[in-house]
């Protein structure tokens, strides 16, 4: 069996089991909703305005310097795998495209774009 | 191969020889054996999970000079199944205007992302849910659900308190993941595999702890901030978002956060264990039977999640700003300096020997740290100058 059919069933279960466990809670709880206590939740007072506001534009630079890491991994994980093997030719090759990384953080950094504003 | 070393074959082997002498086809009977396997493993999971919520609640109250539950059953073993029981009779309210799939999906992803973790946390030798040989890129998948259904549940709920949380979930996620990302890297270069059954059998003669400490310790770092705990629980933030993103979860589905919260922290345990001390070895105690391997693992599992508990009730929740300046640039940039000292170190003493090998890495891993702490101690010490001005050592009090 393909292995990546255990991965598929695991999801499955762990899809079930929760499912079950708020079932069992919509059975055995009373249901008695009415507008009063579907309120939204706040402090001493009502709700003022709309809640689902855009983003800040801050989390887009976080974002987009997250992606280049993120797929950095895809290209790094191989290379770890095989590094054994590659001799010091190959690692000094991941050395040098780590650090291309880390300055491109740094110059992130030093226009500061990592400042939490 | 007896029972005693290999239970679960046997028995998957046994139950299978009965569905096909029902008459069932031999494919059908594979599946259904491996799905009513997978049903025992998440089943015990869950009934972990239950004392979970026990043993979480007496070590906070130990940690805080309280006693804890102590009234029903025995050192109040009996108090999560009165919880349960709460939780289930109790009214599931929906907040008016919630976006209503998204709000009811997100306890059972957050649950889910957990339990599919276990699919391919190598319990025992022999007990396994799938042996993938992409094992370590499949933790970072599975923990990505995790976070999603966390910004699914704060986007979902129509309510301020909890957007606020998801949004902090975001920038949390997206700032620790490049620190475990590149920390999985270096068991991976030890190992020369992704898979999490060879990082075990990697370390049969050193564990990775004592080849790379900083970066266990990294690991660990980023893996508290990917649970969303303390120092990094930004995303609940009970003093100031009152709950953050459950703010308006209730009766189970709320027990599902929570519940998922606290097996998501032990299985972190247990993959820390795995990753740098050597999962279920034990001077070989593992070679001699799974029903020995199992305590073992739990154990380790246990002593991991009890240090993240250690981490979260004896230190204050930090500031965002102060939380990504942390990660984007003292601990990204550490890390990935890390991975290079590792490499260079894993090409130059790869035909040493095993103790020069290890005392090698060991140093460089002490020097890289020592080098990083002196840094920050002096960018703080300049910072710290620059707002209350150099200190006078002469006036200093003795």
């Amino acid at each position: 069996m393909n292995e990546w059919l255990y991965v598929a069933l695991f999801i499955v279960v762990g899809l079930i089991i929760p499912i079950g466990a708020i079932a069992a809670g919509f059975i055995f709880g009373p249901k008695k909703p009415n507008p009063i206590k579907e309120t939204t939740y706040e402090c001493g007072i009502e709700t003022v305005g709309d809640t689902w506001v855009q983003f800040k534009a801050q989390y887009y630079i976080f974002a987009l310097v997250f992606l280049v890491f993120d797929v950095e991994a895809v290209f790094l994980f191989p290379w770890a795998v095989k590094i054994g093997q590659l001799g010091l030719y190959a690692v000094v090759e991941g050395i040098i495209f780590i650090t291309i990384l880390i300055v491109g953080l740094m110059y992130a950094w030093r226009k500061g774009m990592l400042e939490w504003a | 191969m007896n029972f005693w070393n290999d239970p679960l074959k046997i028995a998957a082997d046994w139950m299978e020889g009965i569905f096909v002498g029902w008459g069932m086809d031999a494919v059908l009977a594979h599946v259904l054996v491996a799905f009513l396997g997978v049903f025992l493993l998440i089943a015990i999971l869950m009934v972990v999970d239950i004392f979970l919520v026990w043993v979480e609640r007496k070590v906070v109250a130990r940690f805080q000079d309280r006693l804890g539950p102590n009234r029903l059953g025995p050192f109040g073993l009996i108090q999560p199944f009165a919880d349960i029981i709460k939780l289930i009779i109790k009214e599931d309210t929906t907040p008016g205007g919630a976006d209503k799939v998204v709000y009811n999906l997100a306890p059972i992803l957050s649950m889910m992302s957990v339990l599919i973790l276990w699919a391919v946390v190598p319990i025992a030798p022999v007990m396994l849910g799938v042996d993938l040989n992409v094992g370590v890129l499949f933790l970072i998948a599975a923990g990505a659900i995790g976070t999603l259904s966390i910004i699914m549940a704060g986007w979902s709920s129509n309510n301020k308190f909890a957007l606020i949380g998801g949004f902090r979930q975001v920038a949390v996620m997206v700032a620790f993941e490049v620190p475990m990302l590149t920390m999985l890297l270096v068991p991976t270069i030890f190992a020369s595999s992704m898979n999490m059954n060879d990082i075990i059998q990697g370390q049969g003669n050193l564990w990775y702890f004592a080849l790379s400490p900083l970066g266990a310790l990294i690991f660990l770092v980023a893996a508290i901030a990917e649970l969303g705990r303390a120092p990094f629980d930004l995303a609940e933030g009970e003093s100031e978002l009152v709950s953050g993103f459950n703010i308006e979860y209730s009766g189970m589905k709320f027990g599902m956060f929570y519940a998922g919260e606290l097996l998501h922290a032990m299985t972190f345990g247990g993959i820390w264990a795995i990753l740098f001390f050597g999962g279920y070895r034990f001077f070989g105690l593992e070679q001699v039977s799974p029903f020995l391997a199992i305590p073992i693992f739990l154990f380790k599992a246990l002593i991991g999640y009890w240090i993240i508990m250690w981490v979260r009730y004896t230190m204050m929740r930090i500031r965002i700003d102060q939380m990504l300046v942390f990660n984007w640039v003292f601990l990204t940039p550490l890390s990935f300096v890390l991975l290079m000292v590792t490499a260079l170190m894993n090409a130059l003493l790869k035909d040493a020997s095993l103790w020069i090998y290890g005392l090698g890495m060991f140093l460089s891993n002490v020097v890289v740290g020592w080098i990083a702490l002196e840094i920050a101690r002096s960018v703080s010490r300049k910072q710290r100058e620059s707002v209350e001005g150099p200190k006078n050592l002469a006036e200093a009090p003795h």
